[in-house]
């Protein structure tokens, strides 16, 4: 169990880093560059506050497991 | 841990989750009234566009909650849960009933949007301080293997606040002509929130500290830098994040499927009559509410996870199905219609708008309204359409919005308790408090926005079934949390510091 969850470590940090891609440049750079307003606030957020959380969280969640910190420790 | 008696435990209970269920029903009502609130404080040439302002509002509310759990989840750790989650109630009451006293757009212009915008983030704010310090004090008031039991009653004040801020609105708008709930009834809502939480702030203020916190801060043990301690420190930052995507991730977005989304889709996907959609998602959160005291109790005999992870599995599987389903029930295109009974009216109004309204009827008794605009200076033709659908079909729609709020019950009923036993008294209320608001609040509370963009998407694209696509956000985003959260969390919960 303790490698499948180191291996599967790797899959969230590209995950986060697909992520990362989809949330800059197909969702929130069109709309922050679009003219309407809605679209700008929506793009804000997006680029601001879900991306950063998504790519840094998941990206560190998934270095964590990588290194074995979500390992069973053995008794 | 905790030798409250089973007396003192309710007493407990009671207070904290009264106080809890009026903030979610102050933070609710925002949202239930959205369409009202967007023509009065945003600028109302452009409806939609109005309508998004609100959403954003909206998003805005739930995008400063996270900020509101490091406030007040610090306060919490360092002077006590007691006097933090009071005051998380006084500034939700108090702002809440500001903004049913903010005059319109067209009286003050500008300032009117910025002041609910204001307001707004001081809801988020008081509301990411609050349910961190209602579960905490709960658990630590709680017998040892019953935390589920007893902190499930603080999951149901959600669910209970958006059932009461939709009985509030529906009785309103009965009390009232359909032209003064527009002109002011929409502030009694708001209103009435100062009365309810002045009754609840009393009631808190003779409860006492939790005993387990009043014990660290006797032997001097709490945290003189929770902030530090809780993200800074590597031990507790990995549980941070595992609580975060194995967790409340996915629980936010069944949370908001389940009771946002089901309500926003009947109403302006299936056009379903606001007043109707109302009614049987009320019906259907009240059938849905016992258990969550269910699942809490359940967790405590066979353990948090599965329960959980139960919860996000069946949503995935079934979230297709059952929307299709829902709009199928009142698709008039599977209907047979009354042609004789169809009555079709053109009028022109005082601005030389001409206004062309349609009124089918339908065998099984399903009305179907639509009334379209053309407006004189050429500005783009609105339509809007209202079904009314009959009681067979209102049955069905509240089955299948609560087999969703049966979702929402596994994979919030034991998360309360699952959140504390995971981190140490020191820091319980701020480490806790975190992961929940930012699952909750961003990845469910921007829901809504980013769904509703991929049905519009899907409608542009001209894909046939494109009322399913705002679908993928909750699919996508629970399965993922599923996956973690069945190969990293213990079921044991090795880390249960209660």
């Amino acid at each position: 169990m303790n490698t499948i969850k180191q291996i599967l470590g790797v899959l969230w940090i590209i995950l986060a880093a697909a992520a990362a891609y989809f949330c800059v440049f197909e969702f929130g750079l069109p709309k922050l560059l679009s003219d309407q307003q809605d679209d700008l606030v929506f793009g804000i957020i997006i680029l601001f506050i879900l991306t950063p959380l998504i790519v840094l969280g998941l990206g560190t969640f998934g270095y964590f497991a990588v290194i074995g910190e979500y390992n069973d420790k053995k008794k | 841990m905790s030798k409250t008696s089973t007396k003192g435990i309710w007493k407990v209970i009671s207070a904290s989750s009264m106080g809890t269920m009026i903030e979610w029903y102050d933070f609710y009502i925002f949202g239930s009234l959205a369409v009202v609130i967007s023509t009065k404080f945003f600028p109302s040439d452009n409806p939609t566009a109005a309508f998004l302002s609100t959403l954003a509002t909206f998003a805005a509310g739930f995008v400063v909650r996270p900020f509101g759990a490091l406030f007040f989840g610090r306060l919490g750790d360092i002077i006590g849960r007691k006097y933090t989650f009071m005051a998380t109630l006084l500034l939700m009451g108090g702002s809440t009933f500001l903004i049913g006293c903010i005059p319109s757009y067209e009286t003050i212009g500008f300032m009117a949007p910025l002041l609910v915008l204001i307001l707004r983030l001081l809801q988020g704010l008081a509301l990411g301080g609050e349910y961190g310090g209602a579960a905490t004090y709960v658990a630590e008031h709680a017998p040892v293997g019953q935390k589920g039991y007893w902190t499930s009653w603080i999951q149901t004040t959600a669910t209970v606040g958006l059932f009461i801020s939709l009985m509030v609105i529906l009785a309103t708008k009965n009390a009232l002509s359909p032209a003064d709930f527009d002109s002011w009834g929409w502030r009694v809502p708001f209103w009435v929130s100062i009365v309810m939480v002045g009754v609840s702030y009393l009631i808190r203020k003779n409860m006492d500290e939790s005993p387990v916190f009043a014990k660290a801060k006797k032997e001097g043990t709490t945290s003189t830098n929770p902030l530090k301690e809780s993200f800074g420190n590597r031990y507790n930052l990995k549980f941070v994040l595992l609580a975060l995507f194995g967790a409340t991730m996915g629980q936010g977005v069944v949370w908001y499927t389940g009771q946002f989304y089901a309500m926003s889709f009947m109403k302006t996907v299936m056009n379903v009559d606001s007043s109707q959609v109302d009614t049987l998602l009320g019906i259907a959160l009240l059938m849905g509410t016992p258990f969550f005291i269910f699942f809490g109790w359940l967790s405590d005999k066979v353990g948090r996870k599965y329960i959980m992870m139960s919860g996000m599995l069946l949503a995935i599987l079934f979230y297709r199905p059952i929307y299709k389903m829902m709009y199928n029930t009142t698709d008039v295109n599977y209907k047979t219609e009354i042609t004789e009974k169809t009555i079709q009216n053109t009028e022109t109004n005082k601005n030389n708008d001409k206004i062309t309204s349609v009124s089918k009827t339908y065998t099984d008794g399903t009305t179907y309204i639509e009334k379209k605009t053309d407006f004189a200076d050429k500005k783009e033709a609105q339509t809007h359409i209202s079904v009314n659908i009959n009681s067979s079909d209102e049955w069905t729609l509240i089955f299948l919005v609560f087999i969703q709020v049966l979702f929402v019950t596994m994979v919030y009923g034991p998360i309360a308790a699952f959140l504390v036993e995971m981190f140490p008294t020191k820091i319980r209320y701020t480490s806790m408090s975190l992961p929940y608001h930012v699952g909750n609040g961003i990845f469910g509370g921007l829901l809504p926005a980013i769904s509703t963009y991929f049905v519009t998407h899907a409608k542009q694209a001209g894909k046939p079934d494109f009322y399913l696509d705002g679908l993928w956000y909750p699919i996508i985003i629970a399965s993922v949390c599923f996956v973690i959260g069945m190969i990293y969390i213990d079921n044991k919960n090795k880390t249960n510091h209660l």
